[in-house]
């Protein structure tokens, strides 16, 4: 054999070879360390099932919404599945940019038979969404304040209370969440809070509570900025998700504790976005049906702690996979810790976040 | 020699007999379109990836078909409808509305309207989502009432005029948006006290952009005259010092003035260590505007530094000894011989601080907290998170505009040959 045939034939076989192989699938998600808690959920063990399939992870749910509608308009779909948030969800469902789920044909049921449209439960907010998670928005504090004089905060009004808690808080730079707890603050029952934050006194008279301690506070837009402001003492109290706390807490042993009251549920979960050509279509579904089973969202609960979405997927969830503590005590769920919570209002805050959005940013420029 | 043909004089040819004049101009053209065919793959490529996708952004702040393209059917029905009556529509139009829906709710573009007329009412989006859900099992006849029974913002004439208004293809109503203004029942008036927020944002990024572009100019300058002037080994060095924080990325050198200010940071533990500050009210220098300040100043410097650089080495150094042999003082050396000879750099490098300067989004975010945002930060904001990419083209349009406009007046005073790069 000259050398001529020799690399005619080996590329041939490379070519070969590359066309049984090159099965990408691209799935877009956060990020750190909640893509890796997927990575070794879902992934790993998906693709060693299936070798043939080569997940790509892409770290763009930050700004998915606006890369899909990008994306849709270009008529050019390079994602086959898209980790968001549930507002994000019903937005893009909103737009046709997601794809409709049914939801007992496309997911496994649970173990016990339950069809999956009840196992997830209340929990499927939109008709395009498929929950993974429930994160919760909460607060943190710092255990070692001098000035406290050996108080600790008990509730989400320690918040608005300089007198006895001073010294700088973080709060996310957008009108969700803080309004509500505002309002809650300046004694409007929790029932009422959204019709109360439907009027003009309403939104002013969550922001004149805001105001009481507008200028001891650092906005935040990432959520990674609070755990930091918090380990360098930069605030005392400091609202971000759940996870980020456990891992400040838990991981890096910072003296700071949980103030789970008046925590605000949310979901993530997995879109599909419109317009997939079948083949590829078929290739998201095969995961999905996988990556969302009973024992697949208890064992993510293993690196981060975030709740499962599936009722069924509760009394899986163990003991951290390197720490070793037990899990369910951190999860936002947990009934001790869920004793006054909120679910993050998506068909209202769909309506009025415009609105809201234009005076909150309004009242943090004057 | 005059031009013969004009007065009926001989006409001047070349060897095979066509008149010079038009050998020449074939000559000119043929010269003309092959620099036009080399500069073509350039030409194309800004046209194709650069002049029309911004062309295409900037006209979505005017375009609105989808209320028209949704609901076509409704939009002809209105078109008879009296908004100032104050009384609510007639059955055609519910009728119509009731068609149209129906084939929207087919094609789920029904909520994507929703979101569209929520930018300009609240409650839209809700209003068409519910409304959708409903609208196949409405019985045949009666539409008013039964629209009515849906949602009673049905029965509300305000939802029909901002219907009735939006329904043209084009709309002023992202422009509006964008200075403060808004289209309401009563026409066109400035938000609400509480809700305006574009304009003073205009104002103040122009504002800080200025501030930053002056303190770069003032920093700038003497490391320019230094690295032109100090022996080639020294300048070297500090070459280096200025190009390695250029080459540094953006976000490492952000976060590392986060270190460097914030209250637990660096400088204020020197300031509290050297007893010049008490630990209880340490400075505070970041997320504000002095943090934006600061750190964009540091950021943008080296776009200062390197055009006056250039240009510094090209004065030389006789002008600067004929003017103190002739007299002068030091000062009056510099100022009225040297530093005339630097504005060509100043000049570039001021304008490249400006421009770039203007468009900043990430530092602000970061370092800026409230008072220290710009107006891409909003741009920003409507592009990836509120889906109003109307309202982040108009103010686009606007934000361009005004560098435009700047540039204009900067030629009309210092002039644009007066900018040298080297």
């Amino acid at each position: 054999m000259n050398l001529k045939t020799l690399i005619l034939a080996t590329t041939a076989t490379a070519m070969f070879a590359g066309a049984a192989v090159a099965k990408d699938m691209t799935i877009v998600s956060w990020g750190g360390a909640y893509s890796a808690s997927q990575n070794n959920a879902y992934h790993k063990p998906y693709m060693e099932q299936h070798p043939d399939i080569n997940i790509i992870n892409d770290e763009s749910s930050n700004e998915a919404v606006a890369k899909l509608r990008a994306m849709n308009e270009a008529g050019n779909i390079t994602w086959d599945l898209v980790d968001v948030v549930a507002s994000d969800a019903i937005r893009l469902c909103d737009e046709g940019l997601a794809m409709e789920i049914n939801f007992d044909e496309m997911l496994a049921p649970a173990p016990d038979g339950t069809p999956a449209s009840e196992d997830f439960g209340d929990l499927i907010v939109s008709d395009c969404f498929i929950p993974q998670i429930v994160y919760s928005t909460t607060f943190g504090y710092r255990s070692d304040v001098a000035e406290w004089n050996g108080k600790e905060p008990q509730d989400i009004c320690a918040v608005f209370d300089l007198e006895n808690f001073p010294g700088k808080r973080s709060l996310e730079k957008r009108p969700i969440n803080n309004m509500e707890w505002a309002l809650l603050c300046d004694g409007v029952a929790k029932d009422e809070v959204y019709d109360v934050l439907e009027t003009e006194e309403g939104v002013n008279r969550a922001l004149a509570k805001l105001d009481t301690i507008k200028d001891q506070v650092v906005w935040w837009s990432a959520g990674a900025e609070t755990p930091q402001l918090l380990a360098d003492k930069e605030v005392v109290i400091g609202s971000t998700y759940n996870g980020r706390l456990f891992s400040l807490i838990e991981e890096q042993k910072q003296p700071v504790k949980m103030l789970w009251d008046a925590q605000v549920f949310d979901l993530d979960g997995w879109i599909i976005p419109t317009g997939l050509p079948e083949d590829r279509l078929q290739m998201v579904k095969d995961y999905l049906y996988f990556a969302t089973d009973t024992q697949r969202l208890a064992d993510q609960a293993k690196y981060i702690s975030y709740g499962p979405a599936r009722k069924s997927s509760a009394p899986l969830v163990g003991k951290h996979a390197t720490l070793g503590i037990d899990m369910a005590p951190h999860m936002p769920t947990d009934p001790a810790n869920a004793t006054n919570t909120f679910l993050y209002n998506y068909e209202w805050w769909a309506d009025y976040r415009d609105d809201l959005d234009a005076k909150f940013q309004a009242w943090l420029t004057q | 020699m005059t031009d013969t043909t004009a007065n009926g004089g001989p006409v001047l040819t070349t060897q095979d007999g066509t008149p010079l004049k038009v050998s020449l101009a074939r000559a000119l053209r043929r010269e003309k379109m092959r620099s036009l065919v080399l500069i073509a793959p350039l030409l194309i490529f800004i046209l194709v990836s650069f002049l029309l996708p911004i062309a295409d952004m900037l006209f979505r702040s005017v375009e609105n078909r989808i209320v028209a393209d949704t609901l076509p059917k409704t939009v002809a029905a209105l078109s008879a409808w009296n908004a100032s009556s104050g009384e609510l529509p007639d059955e055609n139009v519910y009728a119509a509305l009731h068609d149209d829906l129906l084939i929207a709710v087919d094609e789920k573009s029904h909520t994507r309207l929703g979101s569209r007329l929520n930018y300009e009412l609240s409650g839209m989006s809700s209003l068409f989502r519910k409304t959708g859900r409903r609208v196949d099992r409405m019985d045949e006849g009666n539409y008013k009432e039964q629209f009515i029974k849906v949602d009673k913002d049905w029965g509300k004439v305000e939802t029909w005029l901002f219907l009735k208004r939006y329904s043209p293809k084009y709309t002023p109503g992202y422009f509006l948006n964008a200075v403060d203004a808004e289209y309401g029942i009563e026409g066109i008036k400035m938000k609400p006290e509480d809700e305006r927020i574009y304009l003073y944002l205009f104002w103040r990024t122009m504002f800080l952009s200025m501030v930053i572009t002056g303190s770069c100019l003032l920093l700038g300058y003497p490391i320019a005259f230094l690295l032109a002037n100090l022996p080639l080994r020294y300048s070297n060095l500090l070459m280096i010092l200025v190009l390695l924080p250029f080459w540094t990325s953006l976000l490492v050198r952000t976060s590392a003035w986060k270190v460097l200010l914030q209250q637990q940071g660096v400088i204020n533990d020197t300031l509290v260590w050297l007893g010049l500050v008490s630990n209880t009210d340490r400075i505070v220098m970041i997320n504000n505007q002095t943090g934006t300040i600061i750190a964009m100043t540091h950021i943008l410097l080296p776009f200062m530094i390197l055009p006056l650089y250039s240009v510094m080495r090209t004065i030389s150094p006789s002008y600067m000894r004929a003017a103190r042999s002739l007299g002068a003082t030091d000062w009056t050396a510099f100022w009225r011989v040297y530093f005339p000879q630097t504005i060509p750099g100043i000049g570039a490098g001021a304008i490249l601080v400006f421009i770039l300067s203007i468009g900043y989004y990430i530092t602000p975010e970061l370092v800026g907290g409230t008072d220290g945002i710009f107006i891409s930060n909003r741009i920003a904001y409507h592009i990836s998170s509120s889906l109003n990419w109307g309202l982040a083209a108009a103010l686009g349009v606007i934000l361009l505009s005004l560098v435009l406009l700047l540039f204009y007046v900067y030629d009309k005073i210092v002039g644009i040959d007066n900018v040298k790069l080297g």
